[in-house]
């Protein structure tokens, strides 16, 4: 099998099996719809208090619910025991990354999808005019989230409180995806063009490149043993 | 070797504190307290030094897998963040008398701040792996993500107004302050650098003989 095939196996295996089990997906959802009443609940129900604080909320919503879908990444091979089948794939180790990579972003664009629509029913904010360019930011800085956790995941599936310490690895190196998309977020959402967030984007950019690279040149070194 | 190293911290140390106090002018608006720069400023920037070997250390270890340039990336970890710990800390007892706050959401603030959050992280993922082979690779991995974050950390950040001073010593142009100022901070910058050399062979040393122990 060539590389692009292998890594593709691994992302249809990986979508099958959400798709039948419907595991993590179902729990993020009604994980996504339960911090709706939290920040709610939190917030209060002033008006422009919540204008204020949506961008940010927005995408803490996001990244909350990439913490738990991305840190499942090589959980079902644990749980089920194939963590061993899955190494024995032969050929480049990262072939297996670009996989996980892939699923992983299925996932996570089902989860933000629905947050946003229900951000939108309940906060009743209109982001019609700012759907194209925040399809942008979300795609570039959910590609951004996603490089690096499928990478700290593969680190920390075989480490004790991982649960605790995927989030304290992911948190701080992801600040920069974070303070941009947040930026960019509320500009767009204030009406701006997508050329006043340019310099945000391109941050986004370099940072998805640089993850990406990093994370397929390393992801081997990871799976040795 | 290392003793040599640890006498020659102690003389650059006395030297800058002597300087410190003795050259340096009192400042005229901030007085005194405005001479704790002369520590802050080494600090911060030694702990950089040892982030950067961190990175050369890992990259060396993945490419070689010699424990020797694991132990320097361990090390060099615990010091940088004893360092830059010290740095913020030295920084809040600066700013309370200046500018009225011990910490603020100022652009350099923030990126120093995520510095000691991220490499905190890293001594934590090496403390939650028994196997010493298997902490080294991915301390490693994630001491050269580490790295290459820190530009992205400072270019996202610096996109904030900040209240910091501008920088003195490394800006286009070069240092444009009195000699008074700029010698102390060099030799303070120096002393503290010699000192992160002495303590990180120091601890490298001892986690050799840690991993011989166990062996």
């Amino acid at each position: 099998m060539t590389y692009a095939r292998r890594a593709l196996a691994v992302a249809r295996k990986d979508v099958a099996v959400e798709r039948r089990s419907k595991e993590t997906l179902n729990a993020l959802v009604f994980f996504s719809l339960l911090l709706l009443f939290v920040f709610q609940i939190t917030l209060g129900a002033d008006r422009d208090r919540l204008a204020a604080v949506l961008p940010g909320v927005l995408w803490l919503g996001f990244v909350l619910s990439a913490l738990l879908a991305l840190g499942r990444t090589f959980l079902v091979e644990r749980e089920h025991d194939c963590w061993e089948g899955l190494l024995l794939a032969p050929g480049d180790k990262s072939a297996i990354y670009l996989g996980k990579l892939a699923s992983n972003l299925v996932l996570m664009t089902v989860v933000e999808a629905l947050v946003l629509g229900l951000f939108v029913i309940f906060f009743d904010i209109d982001i019609r005019r700012a759907l194209p360019g925040l399809f942008i930011v979300v795609a570039l800085g959910t590609f951004g989230l996603a490089t690096v956790g499928t990478l700290f995941a593969a680190m920390t599936a075989n480490v004790r409180a991982r649960e605790v310490l995927f989030p304290v690895l992911l948190l701080p190196v992801q600040v920069p995806v974070l303070l941009a998309t947040v930026k960019a977020t509320e500009a767009l959402l204030l009406g701006e063009p997508l050329g006043a967030v340019a310099h945000w984007l391109k941050l986004l950019a370099a940072a998805d490149v640089i993850y990406l690279v990093v994370s397929v040149l390393t992801f081997d070194v990871i799976l040795e043993g | 070797m290392i003793r040599t190293l640890g006498w020659l911290s102690v003389v650059a140390l006395v030297a800058g504190l002597v300087m410190s106090f003795g050259v340096a002018p009192r400042e005229v608006t901030q007085g005194t307290v405005q001479r704790i720069m002369y520590v802050h400023v080494p600090l911060v920037i030694s702990s950089y030094v040892a982030f950067i070997v961190l990175a050369v250390a890992s990259f060396v270890y993945l490419l070689r897998r010699d424990p020797r340039a694991d132990r320097v990336a361990h090390a060099s970890g615990e010091i940088g963040v004893m360092f830059i710990g010290l740095g913020i800390a030295t920084g809040s007892i600066w700013g309370k008398p200046t500018w009225g706050t011990w910490w603020t959401w100022d652009a350099r603030l923030t990126s120093v701040a995520i510095l000691f959050v991220m490499y905190v992280g890293y001594l934590l993922l090496r403390g939650s792996i028994d196997d010493p082979e298997r902490a080294a690779r991915f301390a490693a991995v994630l001491g050269i993500v580490a790295a290459l974050d820190i530009p992205l950390v400072h270019f996202s950040v610096y996109w904030w107004r900040t209240l910091h001073q501008p920088p003195s010593l490394m800006k286009p142009g070069g240092f444009t302050g009195s000699t008074a100022i700029l010698w102390p901070l060099l030799v303070n910058l120096v002393a503290f650098v010699i000192l992160y050399a002495y303590l990180t062979a120091r601890r490298a040393r001892l986690l050799r003989a840690e991993a011989e122990a166990v062996a």
